[in-house]
């Protein structure tokens, strides 16, 4: 293969990596904007949506259906119910680890949020053991069936990898509306900013909060089932590393910033990619978190990190 | 006066173990701009945060057209009707002018709003220019103008105001003034907190002084403004 094709269908795999990366990415930057918290739970909300979502194909007889649209609609029935249920997961850690400690010093939630993942990976453990589960790739066309490679330029294009894409394309467009188009937008917007000035609007930052939890989780839910789908097999720590990926990417993008959360997603997946084709596999983890330290040391902001000038 | 639409009576607040206000009482009467004044420290924000519900008071009651609204939370408050700009401006920097005045009426589903709307932008014409900036690209005045303007919007049938001419410049002082008078004209009494205290004054029907948590005077405006004490210690005179 030429080198050039190469590098494109890194390029691709990148982008396809960078999506699941950057819809995690999306959860933590959110709850940091509006409690200043490093949810590090949110790694494992993640598995649990690629574990939940074991679960309600286990009740579907996927070998029954081959092709069409039958397909996308379990898929898209799925995605939905996972990321319902991981929503109300965030929603539960929110409630029951978090919110008591929002006034207390930073290290005391920071800590909480630990032994939360630690709960959750140790649930997973209990749920489906400590080997890794295969996931039925039954997308695009049916169980057992190879997915298509369009050949574009000579630079292949694996289904499953579009699949990826363009869920997670249309999740954070989703997002975007959500975000900067409606009220509930608006109120955990405005609650990230100042939550006393928030409340004297009359939200009700509790409210404002949980949903906040919620959407993260969801997103991450959505991450779970397409990282199912991509590498048909997933495993109870998966989220520790696929976290703290997602982590740097927020980081790199501006922790806080949405846009900047999609950004760093995609970058870090390319990176990645980029890195496991030119260096080596083992590699990845080291150059990624080399990145987190670099942007730590020189650019705590991140590349689009809040810049606006405030008056006082 | 008739029975007060605001009345606090005997309210104590603390921060952690310091006891900010001390038996603090006050009513807020139809139609009146009262005036709260009082040093540094002696706890004008505190009671606005408190009756706002910012602040949990430990003791006393707070009322509103006869019903207690302590320990409702903060946005519940609001959706009473008490309506709070605070010290400070405190708009939200990143959101548009025009998101921070909607925000304004977060908590309202009622039609009257478009109509508000005009009337904020017609005082402050400024704002209708500025719509699509950035709220935290204004200048001081104008960010005060955006506090004010928003907290219009909530339509309150009690508005709070905590320092509203603080740091800006003698025009826009008077500017501010003559909102406040407009504004309690169409009927919506005002409880008003300035270091400006000869303004507060001079537009407030009563006043009251605060010194370390409690009331220590009170009455007509024209009285407070005549005092020995009140001239010497808040209005600068000898």
């Amino acid at each position: 293969m030429p080198e050039i094709h190469q590098f494109f269908q890194q390029l691709i795999n990148g982008i396809a990596l960078g999506g699941m990366y950057a819809l995690i990415a999306l959860g933590y930057t959110m709850v940091y904007g509006i409690v200043e918290l490093i949810n590090f739970a949110h790694g494992d909300v993640y598995t649990l949506g690629s574990y939940f979502s074991l679960s309600i194909l286990a009740l579907i007889p996927l070998s029954r259906y081959t092709g069409g649209w039958q397909l996308w609609l379990i898929a898209s029935c799925v995605i939905v119910l996972a990321a319902l249920l991981c929503g109300i997961v965030g929603v539960l850690i929110e409630r029951l680890a978090y919110r008591r400690l929002r006034n207390a010093p930073r290290l005391a939630p920071l800590i909480t949020a630990i032994g939360v993942s630690l709960i959750l990976e140790n649930l997973m453990q209990i749920w489906k053991g400590t080997s890794e589960v295969p996931f039925p790739q039954f997308l695009p066309g049916g169980l057992g069936v190879p997915d298509n490679v369009f050949v574009v330029a000579g630079v292949g294009i694996h289904e499953r990898a579009l699949i990826v894409v363009v869920v997670s394309i249309l999740a954070m467009l989703a997002l975007n509306l959500l975000v900067f188009r409606t009220k509930l937008g608006t109120a955990m917007r405005a609650t990230a900013q100042d939550r006393d000035a928030a409340q004297l609007m009359g939200i009700n930052i509790n409210g404002t909060i949980a949903w906040t939890f919620f959407i993260g989780a969801a997103l991450a839910g959505v991450a779970g089932f397409i990282s199912g789908i991509y590498y048909g097999t997933t495993f109870f720590l998966n989220g520790y590393q696929a976290g703290l990926k997602a982590f740097t990417a927020a980081v790199l993008g501006g922790i806080g910033n949405i846009t900047g959360a999609m950004l760093g997603g995609f970058l870090i997946g390319i990176v990645e990619a980029m890195t496991s084709q030119y260096i080596s596999d083992q590699w990845t983890s080291v150059v990624v978190f080399s990145i987190l330290i670099l942007i730590l040391v020189f650019r705590p902001s991140g590349l689009l990190g809040e810049q606006v000038p405030e008056k006082v | 006066m008739s029975a007060p639409i605001l009345s606090l009576s005997g309210v104590e607040a603390y921060y952690g173990r310091i006891q900010a206000l001390r038996g603090l009482s006050l009513d807020v009467g139809e139609g009146e701009i009262v005036a709260l004044i009082g040093a540094n420290g002696a706890g004008k924000t505190t009671t606005l945060r408190t009756i706002s519900g910012l602040l949990a008071p430990a003791r006393g009651s707070i009322n509103l057209f006869g019903e207690s609204i302590v320990g409702m939370r903060a946005d519940q408050i609001v959706r009473k009707g008490i309506v709070q700009s605070p010290e400070g401006r405190r708009i939200f920097p990143r959101l548009t002018v025009l998101e921070n005045l909607r925000l304004g009426a977060y908590a309202r589903t009622d039609r009257a709003i478009a109509g508000d709307f005009d009337r904020v932008l017609s005082l402050f014409p400024r704002l209708g220019e500025r719509l699509k900036q950035k709220g935290g690209t204004l200048s001081g005045g104008e960010q005060q103008m955006l506090a004010i303007g928003r907290a219009l919007m909530a339509g309150p049938k009690v508005l709070l105001l905590d320092e509203p001419s603080l740091g800006l410049s003698p025009i826009l002082v008077d500017t501010i003034f003559n909102v406040i008078a407009d504004v309690n004209r169409s009927g919506v009494p005002i409880l008003l907190i300035e270091q400006n205290a000869r303004k507060a004054l001079q537009v407030a029907a009563r006043g009251y002084v605060l010194e370390t948590g409690t009331i220590v005077k009170s009455g007509p405006a024209a009285t407070l403004l005549a005092d020995d004490d009140v001239r010497k210690a808040y209005l600068g005179e000898d």
